[in-house]
């Protein structure tokens, strides 16, 4: 089903040929073949493998490292701890999904003078085999001298607080503080008149919340093959969300200029919002150096993974709203403390703005905290802190509209932002969906389905995630045979090579199959931003539409001279030059080039603001076990505004994914630690993510309400799908059960205690 | 340098000796051996299903099978499923039912499914649920997997 908006469809007011259509993906053949190459299948000849010693403690002064051991075994080539890394001022570099600090990069990489969690690394060994690594790492004497480890938000923000930095200080909004701290920092969204909005208020309901750390949960681990050349370039191949940004990282944590880097991203397997930052990629380069030169390839275990990489925060999350009996929101506030992990930060700042953003709110104050504690280093995940915002803020909102006996959906209606409302943080709605996403959920037939047996229960919620625009360069040339190769940087996640290439078809008005794509090198393309916030489609796919049109501009000046008319009164359409009644074929333009001059190339680089907010609502059907406490996700739909769906097949997919990962951070994902600070659960059979037999078919509703600021009317799609789902099953676990679940995850074990207590009282 | 074994095999038709490691997994042996990294490592402890192949026809994770185990038997990878005709009927409906996302799953639950169709060529939606609940997805929320699945159970050419 596709809700239309009145609005006109292209700028010409002609049906689109390419976008809308659903054509196999160029990259499809060789992935289901296993051509593909990622990272970990990158094999150069004379490659040496490389592994990490691993803190086995939460937090510790490292006293001495004693590498001696296994520097002199056979087989060993390198060792390297901190000590080799350039000691760094602060750096901030924009990842895309959050700014990050270099020299906490630095000592995340590889420990600087503490272990801050369980798993950050210390050395790394390359050697002959992976085995022979393994075994000199575990050669490596460390003394530690073992601290208490800080695990729970709240208590790290006490002023007795163990603390991770002593250097650290307070940034309180802006200004930085004196004294210890684990808070890196502290962010406030005001508006009006909080007191009178709450007076105003004929209902008014405070709750509090608690989520979980998780994980991304991309399933290929993190590679990295670095081989630092006997003429001092650097060359690394590894799977990452963006390229470019794996460079500037490189520069800056070695200190090594640009111009001696070039990082080839191999095929991605998931990413996320994880694998934006480096891990690997600096030691896998250390390594190389120290080792003759040699190509140096470093592939963590699942284990790694889960300890040392992403995840995103935990947190405690306070929402109080008031709302009038006519169901108006009179005011709302937040105090949101998101767990960083060793270094700060955490997604507060996205968190803290998109928490109250689906609704018109005169009266509103948001307090974020960004807070240290002894676990690994938060990094982006999908709508980065926004599932656990609106896990807090849907469910009061959900309570309130319950409390005045007004459908959840309709009461979300009449609070809903359109176009010229303002943020609480500040920015002003464009022309947005969010509206018409709701009135599609209200009219969906799942919502009116009737839902009969006990313990069952349908919940909604609705979800904002704010996009992202980035820079974005692409160059294309065009074949004899009138095809196009078209060259970006934007590695290819879920299907971007298709919607980009479409857009460039769809731009010079030829078949996608003339459109060849291809993600190059650093040396290859000009600058791109990282594939994250939802912004590749909508961005390369910019630029893919401006070298379209440059590409055509060209062609024009080219088919006039073989129709030898002025360049002016050519007109084009459909593959087809023409002027005063003469026509040529963009084909036969492309085969006679030659006769018209020099091959015709064009390159486009776009760094466009108009990204516009996207909006989801989605309605979720479940079963409540009262025995074991299971929740059952019986139907699930999900309600999105995407603009224009390029590739309808690839947008439903980020719902579905979205979804499903929502669906796993609702019941079943979190991260388990002892009192030590151990992660109990790094394995995929501990931190369990959904199955196949955990859920259902996954309805989808693309609302489509043009972006005004992009010339299709893209608006990102793949991050909001998985704001949504935990606040959507909470309500629905009410609705079944008369239980309001308010911690993540909402395990079995919560809901029968949950459950049991509702009994007793 | 531990003692080495020698292992003669058929993987994908071809009969092929490899030296290995008695600790070495047939998936390193794929991948870092032979140089068939269509085979993907997601976990190495059998949680994931990225590295499934197919051991004498029945369906394993390969992580979990060490190399020698292999000697007189015959293997089938991802790399072994088109043929010279084209692609299998399951590979081309996981594309037309967009069926991937980021693909690194994708070869284990192409093998498994491949399994799945082989003992029942006419599952029911939970049937290939519950066969594939041993692959982990993390992109499509397995909706145009199970799709395409059902979709090639249901074409014609799957019925011979």
């Amino acid at each position: 089903m596709t809700v239309k908006d009145k609005t006109k469809e292209t700028a010409s007011g002609q049906a689109y040929k390419v976008i809308g259509t659903r054509p196999l993906r160029p990259d499809g053949v060789d992935k289901v073949t296993g051509k593909a190459i990622y990272g970990a299948d990158v094999q150069l000849p004379n490659t040496l493998h490389g592994a990490m010693l691993r803190s086995p403690h939460a937090h510790a002064r490292i006293v001495s490292i004693d590498t001696s051991e296994a520097e002199v075994m056979p087989g060993v080539k390198a060792v390297v701890t901190a000590a080799d890394l350039p000691d760094l001022d602060d750096i901030y570099a924009d990842l895309g999904e959050g700014i990050v600090n270099l020299r906490y990069s630095s000592w995340k990489v590889l420990a600087h003078d503490k272990v801050l969690y369980h798993g950050h690394a210390i050395a790394a060994v390359a050697a002959t085999s992976k085995t022979l690594a393994e075994e000199a790492v575990a050669r490596i004497k460390v003394e530690y001298e073992v601290l208490p480890p800080v695990l729970d938000v709240l208590e790290a923000m006490k002023d007795d607080a163990v603390i991770l930095h002593e250097g650290l200080r307070t940034r309180e909004l802006g200004e930085k503080l004196e004294g210890r701290t684990n808070v890196a920092s502290h962010i406030q969204h005001q508006r009006g008149d909080l007191e009178a909005g709450f007076a105003a208020a004929d209902v008014i309901v405070e709750r509090e919340f608690n989520t979980s750390t998780v994980h991304q949960g991309y399933i290929e681990p993190q590679s990295a093959t670095g081989l630092y050349n006997d003429d001092d370039r650097i060359t690394v191949w590894c799977s990452t969300q963006g390229a470019f940004g794996i460079r500037g990282q490189l520069s800056s944590m070695l200190q090594i200029p640009i111009a001696r880097i070039t990082v080839i991203p191999t095929e991605i397997g998931g990413g996320f919002g994880g694998k934006l930052d480096v891990y690997l990629e600096p030691v896998a380069v250390m390594l190389s150096q120290r080792a003759g030169n040699r190509p140096v390839k470093m592939t963590m275990n699942r284990t790694e993974v889960l300890q040392a990489t992403g995840p995103t925060s935990g947190s405690y999350i306070r929402v109080k709203m008031g709302a009038t009996r006519d169901g108006k929101l009179t005011a709302a506030e937040a105090f949101m403390a998101y767990d960083a992990g060793a270094f700060p930060g955490s997604p507060i700042g996205a968190g803290s703005s998109g928490i109250f953003a689906p609704y018109r709110l005169d009266n509103v104050r948001i307090d974020g905290y960004d807070v240290l504690g002894n676990k690994p280093k938060a990094s982006a995940y999908r709508a980065p802190g926004s599932t656990n915002a609106a896990f807090a803020s849907e469910s009061v909102v959900d309570e309130l509209a319950e409390k005045l006996g007004i459908d959840p959906l309709e009461f979300r209606l009449r609070n809903a932002v359109t176009e010229g409302d303002r943020r609480a943080d500040g920015p002003i709605y464009d022309r947005i969906g969010f509206i018409e996403t709701l009135t599609a959920a209200a009219s969906h037939p799942h919502y009116e389905a009737p839902l009969d047996g006990k313990q069952r229960g349908r919940g909604v919620a609705a979800g904002f995630w704010g996009n992202w625009g980035g820079k974005s360069s692409v160059s294309a040339s065009l074949n004899p045979d009138g095809s196009v190769n078209l060259v970006e940087g934007s590695p290819d996640i879920g299907g971007s090579r298709a919607s980009i290439a479409m857009q460039l078809a769809e731009a010079m008005e030829i078949p996608y199959e003339s459109v060849r794509p291809q993600v190059v090198d650093t040396d290859s393309v000009g600058f791109n931003d990282n594939t994250g916030g939802s912004r590749t489609t909508f961005g390369t796919g910019w630029a893919a539409i401006e070298v379209g049109r440059k590409l055509i501009a060209e062609l024009k000046g080219r088919a006039a001279i073989l129709l030898e008319a002025d360049a002016d009164n050519v007109g084009y359409g459909d593959g087809v030059f023409s002027s005063n009644g003469a026509s040529i074929d963009l084909t036969e333009v492309a085969d006679r080039i030659d006769e018209t001059g020099s091959p015709v190339v064009a390159s486009a680089s776009v760094h466009p603001t108009g990204f516009g907010a996207a909006f989801a609502a989605h309605v979720v059907d479940v079963e409540v076990d009262p025995e074991t406490g299971k929740v059952e996700i019986l139907r699930y739909t999900a309600v999105q505004d995407a603009g224009k769906a390029i590739h309808p097949s690839y947008v439903e997919g980020q719902l579905h994914g979205g979804v499903a990962q929502g669906i796993g951070w609702a019941l079943n994902e979190e991260y388990v630690y002892d009192d030590e600070g151990h992660l109990l659960n790094s394995s995929l059979l501990d931190y369990r993510m959904p199955t196949a037999l955990d859920l259902p078919l996954i309805d989808t509703v693309l609302v489509e309400v043009p972006n005004p600021g992009h010339p299709y009317g893209v608006r990102g799609v793949g991050e909001v799908p998985i704001v949504p789902p935990a606040a959507a099953v909470a309500n629905a676990i009410y609705r079944a059960t008369g239980v309001r679940l308010q911690s993540l995850p909402m395990a079995p074990g919560k809901i029968l205690d949950a459950l049991w207590a509702a009994d007793e009282s | 340098m531990a003692d080495r074994v020698v292992v003669d095999t058929t993987i994908n038709d071809e009969e092929t000796t490899v030296l290995c490691e008695p600790r070495q997994t047939l998936l390193e042996t794929l991948r870092d051996t032979l140089g068939l990294t269509g085979t993907k490592e997601g976990c190495s402890n059998g949680n994931c299903g990225a590295c499934n192949v197919l051991l004498d026809g029945v369906l394993v994770n390969s992580c979990l099978v060490l190399a020698p185990e292999v000697e007189g038997r015959t293997v089938t990878t991802i790399e072994g499923v088109a043929s010279a005709d084209g692609l299998h009927p399951l590979q081309q409906k996981f594309l037309e039912h967009a069926a991937l996302q980021c693909g690194i799953c994708t070869p284990g639950f192409i093998v498994s499914s491949l399994a799945l169709l082989e003992e029942n060529p006419d599952p029911s939606e939970n049937e290939v649920r519950f066969w594939l609940a041993g692959n982990l997805c993390r992109c499509t929320g397995y909706d145009k997997i199970i799709r395409a699945v059902l979709d090639t159970a249901d074409a014609p050419q799957a019925a011979d």
